[in-house]
């Protein structure tokens, strides 16, 4: 019996980051608009498993969803064994113009969830005119650090097991079992330090609080997806953001947790498929039908 | 509740795995009830009752009896299904020795959420 071979491609793309040379690796899908996925700390693009294969949306998107740079199968830089990783809000915004760019994407809609929900807030104030829509999953402008992320990369502690821990809870308890499992897997995966270079970004030194008003969402529109479940960005973390934004468009996921594309992408795209709808229906009408 | 996680753990080799390698006991505190887990090889091998007067324990867990109730419900509520949403609420305090509960930390979730499958 031959195998169910899906659509979805994965290549390398070489690119120059912050004056260093790497290999990243990208899955993609589908034509048309194109659709930049960011996955959450410590993960990597597998997480959008599900938007990559359905035909809804790559009927009308060119869906893509890249590692970054020390994640999944993007290697870290060439030097890594000399250094610790610390994501920062500027290195993380110009690796999402310069993957925009190096694959050609003309006016993405970019979607992340969680430091990518974070990530698209700086978009919203950095890049605007140069993005289609944006859309924030477990987006929030700031989150408190309530445990000490350094425990995740000791020596003394098994780093791929308390990371899947640490994600395993952050998921709605109804999701399906294998998604669970396989999104704490991913977890499970990540390099040493990584997940924790990520929340250095996440939990401090990213605070978009007082900057909120400055996104004007006439020249970008924003979504904010957020599953009920997350207590790390929760509902009233989001919609304490969406409240300093006009023009935000904020849906409360129900029965879904911190990994919502990931964890059950059933339920997931049922949220999704409208918010894209109204972009498609949005950019047609203002843009002459041209994707 | 707690009194019923060996019987919970030691025939469920999903959770026992992930302890396979733990040789401990821990604190356990619902509201001013205390018990004493020990584990041997991811098996629970007792639970004791306290009041304790004199005894060691390598970490503790403490909550209200009101956040465990909450916590073991069949579907618990979003902010009740995971000791580190109930960390996050401030209603959970973890004690003693952090890295070997981190370290654990997959096992002691699954082991603290078991009495979920008495519920009715």
């Amino acid at each position: 019996m031959s195998a169910r071979i899906e659509p979805v491609i994965g290549r390398y793309a070489h690119l120059e980051l912050e004056g260093r040379s790497h290999r990243l690796y990208f899955e993609e899908a589908g034509q048309g608009i194109p659709l930049l996925c960011l996955h959450t700390a410590g993960s990597d693009g597998r997480q959008y498993r599900a938007v990559l294969n359905d035909p809804e949306i790559t009927k009308h998107y060119r869906v893509v969803a890249f590692d970054m740079p020390w994640h999944g199968k993007s290697s870290p830089p060439a030097g890594w064994e000399r250094e610790e990783y610390r994501l920062t809000a500027e290195a993380y915004a110009s690796l999402v113009m310069a993957v925009a760019r190096g694959l050609g994407l003309a006016r993405p809609v970019v979607m992340g969830c969680s430091i990518g929900g974070r990530i698209v807030l700086h978009l919203a104030l950095a890049h605007a005119p140069a993005l289609r829509a944006l859309i924030g999953l477990q987006s929030a402008a700031f989150v408190e650090r309530y445990y000490d992320a350094a425990w995740l990369n000791h020596a003394e502690v098994h780093g791929g097991q308390a990371c899947g821990a640490i994600a395993y809870g952050l998921m709605a308890p109804v999701s399906p079992d294998p998604h669970r499992w396989e999104t704490v897997w991913h977890y499970m995966q990540g390099g040493p330090g990584v997940f924790t270079g990520d929340l250095f970004f996440y939990q401090g030194a990213s605070d978009l609080r007082e900057r909120l008003d400055g996104i004007d969402t006439g020249v970008c529109p924003l979504y904010m997806l957020t599953g009920e479940y997350d207590y790390s960005a929760s509902p009233k973390d989001t919609q304490a953001a969406a409240a300093r934004i006009r023009g935000a468009k904020v849906t409360i996921m129900k029965g879904l947790g911190h990994f919502p594309m990931s964890e059950n992408p059933e339920a997931f795209l049922a949220y999704l498929r409208p918010v894209l709808d109204e972009i498609r229906a949005t950019s047609e009408s203002s843009h002459g039908g041209v994707p | 509740m707690i009194e019923r996680i060996p019987e919970l753990v030691n025939d469920d080799p999903a959770i026992v795995r992930w302890g396979r390698d733990m040789n401990e006991t821990f604190m356990v505190e619902v509201g001013e009830r205390q018990y004493l887990l020990t584990v041997r090889a991811g098996r629970v091998e007792s639970v004791a009752t306290g009041p304790f007067v004199m005894r060691p324990w390598r970490f503790a867990i403490r909550a209200s009896e009101a956040s465990w109730e909450r916590f073991w419900r069949k579907v618990p509520e979003p902010g009740w299904h995971d000791l580190f949403a109930l960390l996050r609420r401030g209603d959970v305090a973890f004690e003693g020795d952090q890295r070997v509960l981190i370290a654990y930390l997959m096992y002691l979730k699954l082991v603290l959420a078991a009495p979920r499958r008495l519920a009715a």
